[in-house]
């Protein structure tokens, strides 16, 4: 940060005075401790409010282990367990991987490819609902959606009920997600490669380095962190992501497309069980936690590099 | 340099040469692959709110067969019940989007001051904590939410939506704020402070101006995360007064027999002002986007 921090110098000269004056960042004293508190007190106050309190009552409305033998005997939430694994895994891991190499593409210096980021950070600033929705009737209105016409006009062929399979409609929400997602990864690799200083690829090029060589030892050592920390705030987000599910596919065909998050939202609204609905959006924190110790963790790491 | 090499001079130069072609044409071709892929969501956006009779989803086309702009113009004047009712939406989405900025980067940058710059507490035990917040799926906390805001007296009434979504909008300002305030050298506080100033000038005259950019990017953030959310207002709020954009959309979706092209002209409406934020600001954006990354 080179920004002109002497225009920012206080007006009265500090230089000559000692350095051992009571220092601000040292311990906190007094009117400071006070001034400290009351800054942290609206946060506090939200988080206990609107976070601990209803975490707090969701725990114990879920604390029935009735409620989970219930959940594991129901074969719709087996499916739904098994969608949520897939949905996440596949949806996150390949628009990370794509970010990733599409970053590098997006580097390239050209006047298109720069236009061309304009029009492919799109998807990204279109509010979901909206997006998602025009998923959805681009596939569903069976055969004449745009996808079906699209294929049609090309391939002469009628394209499938994209709706009529559990797999084939769940694979539609993933799609859906990586095409709202993936623009934001590939921003932020795209910053995360443009901060690393050219000298190391000059110095890559002396030693007749090939492309594929510059990528795995310059490129991705240094972005290994920031990919690890994106790829894990990406799957806390895409467990509790029920927008691509509740409107490209709707958990069509019957109930076959669902993920745990929207399962539960059904348990507890269209058949009047709260309970079993709490449950089962708790019964995905054993894959969460982990992930989010280990965010914390790397957050840290970066912290003290910092 | 020829003189050095006459024979496979030539030959590595055509290599070269050739290399550069195919990279070119391999760039082009992942070009115009992105191009479409990109667009043809949005296309359909538009393919379905410009036909006149709304019905082109179900009209064998590729391109619009008689297109119009009628659709827009109609949104001001139609009686139809499901239209009438979309300009208060929008009132209601700005007025719960200003007030959830508003709100965010007051909560945020008052909670980062006293952590970041006052030393309250290790940086990341702040974050860490706000951050758990985001381990919680929204599904699970809004059954328990519909309880809450009961008992808190906030049934159907658009401030629950701004109180939960200025609770999950503020972590990651936090976040950003942290990250961004490491590049604000700590001798402007100390000089200050030899200055007496008091911890309220430091964080009004100091921290606030300097952390701009950083307050832009996690306020348009928080706007467009409430402008953009559906989840906390259709399940918070009931009344049809307090009906915003986005559950006016929902509501066309559950309803088989309604105008889909003025769904996806409202749709395209609602969809425009996140755009014109996303472009107008993107420097903003990224450096607020990036304040937590590059240092990784």
């Amino acid at each position: 940060m080179s920004i002109g921090w002497a225009a920012l110098t206080p007006r009265k000269s500090v230089a000559f005075r000692s350095p051992r004056l009571p220092r601000w960042r040292g311990s906190l004293h007094g009117s400071d401790l006070g001034w400290a508190i009351a800054f942290i007190v609206p946060y506090a106050a939200l988080f206990a409010a609107f976070v601990i309190y209803p975490m707090g009552y969701g725990l114990w409305m879920g604390s029935d282990p009735a409620l989970y033998a219930a959940l594991l005997a129901d074969p719709r939430y087996l499916h739904a367990a098994i969608n949520t694994v897939a949905f996440v895994g596949l949806a996150v891991n390949v628009q990370m991987a794509l970010a990733l190499l599409l970053s590098g593409f997006f580097a390239r210096r050209r006047w298109w490819i720069k236009a061309l980021l304009v029009v492919y950070i799109l998807p990204w600033t279109l509010p979901a609902v909206p997006a998602y929705l025009s998923f959805h009737w681009m596939l569903v209105a069976y055969p004449q959606g745009l996808l079906d016409n699209l294929i049609t006009a090309l391939f002469g062929i009628e394209g499938p009920f994209w709706f009529n399979h559990g797999w084939l409609a769940l694979g539609w929400d993933i799609v859906a997600d990586i095409w709202k997602w993936m623009p934001l990864w590939t921003l932020i690799f795209l910053g995360g490669r443009m901060a690393i200083p050219q000298d190391l690829y000059d110095a890559a090029d002396v030693d007749g380095a090939s492309p594929y060589r510059r990528f795995a030892h310059i490129t991705l050592p240094l972005l290994a962190n920031l990919y690890l920390v994106s790829t894990l705030i990406a799957t806390i987000w895409a467990f509790g992501d029920y927008a691509p599910v509740l409107f490209v596919s709707a958990g069509t065909p019957a109930f076959e497309s669902e993920v745990v998050s929207t399962l539960g939202f059904h348990y507890a609204l269209d058949f009047a069980n709260p309970e079993l609905g709490v449950a089962a959006g708790l019964s995905i924190l054993p894959l969460l936690i982990p992930a989010v110790i280990l965010l914390i963790q790397r957050l840290r790491a970066m912290d003290v590099q910092l | 340099m020829s003189a050095a090499a006459p024979s496979f001079q030539p030959n590595l130069r055509a290599q070269a040469r050739r290399r550069r072609i195919l990279i070119e044409t391999g760039s082009f071709v992942l070009g115009a692959v992105i191009l479409i892929w990109s667009l043809v969501p949005v296309y359909n956006m538009f393919l379905v709110a410009l036909d006149p009779s709304g019905h082109n989803e179900f009209a064998d086309a590729i391109w619009p067969s008689h297109p119009t702009l009628g659709v827009f113009a109609d949104l001001w004047q139609a009686d139809d019940e499901d239209i009438r009712d979309i300009w208060p939406a929008f009132g209601n989405s700005i007025y719960i989007g200003v007030m959830v900025m508003t709100f965010t980067v007051l909560v945020a940058s008052l909670a980062s001051f006293a952590v970041g710059r006052m030393r309250l507490a290790k940086d990341w035990t702040l974050s860490g904590v706000a951050l758990l917040t985001y381990a919680i799926p929204a599904s699970t906390l809004i059954i328990p939410f519909l309880r809450i805001m009961h008992i808190y007296g906030l049934r159907d009434n658009p401030w629950a939506v701004i109180a939960a979504e200025v609770t999950f909008a503020t972590p990651y300002a936090i976040l950003v704020l942290q990250y961004y305030a490491k590049f604000i050298p700590s001798e402007l506080d100390d000089a200050a402070r030899i200055d007496g100033a008091s911890a309220v000038q430091l964080y009004l005259h100091i921290y606030l101006p300097l952390m701009a950019p950083a307050l832009a990017a996690v306020g348009t953030y928080a706007l467009l995360f409430a402008w953009n959310d559906y989840f906390y207002q259709y399940m918070l709020l009931m009344s049809e007064k307090h009906t915003t954009v986005a559950m006016a959309l929902e509501q066309f979706f559950d309803d088989d027999d309604a105008p889909w092209n003025y769904m996806m002209a409202i749709a395209i409406l609602y969809s425009l002002p996140p755009i014109a934020i996303f472009y107008g600001l993107r420097r903003f954006m990224a450096s607020g986007l990036t304040a937590g990354g590059l240092k990784g």
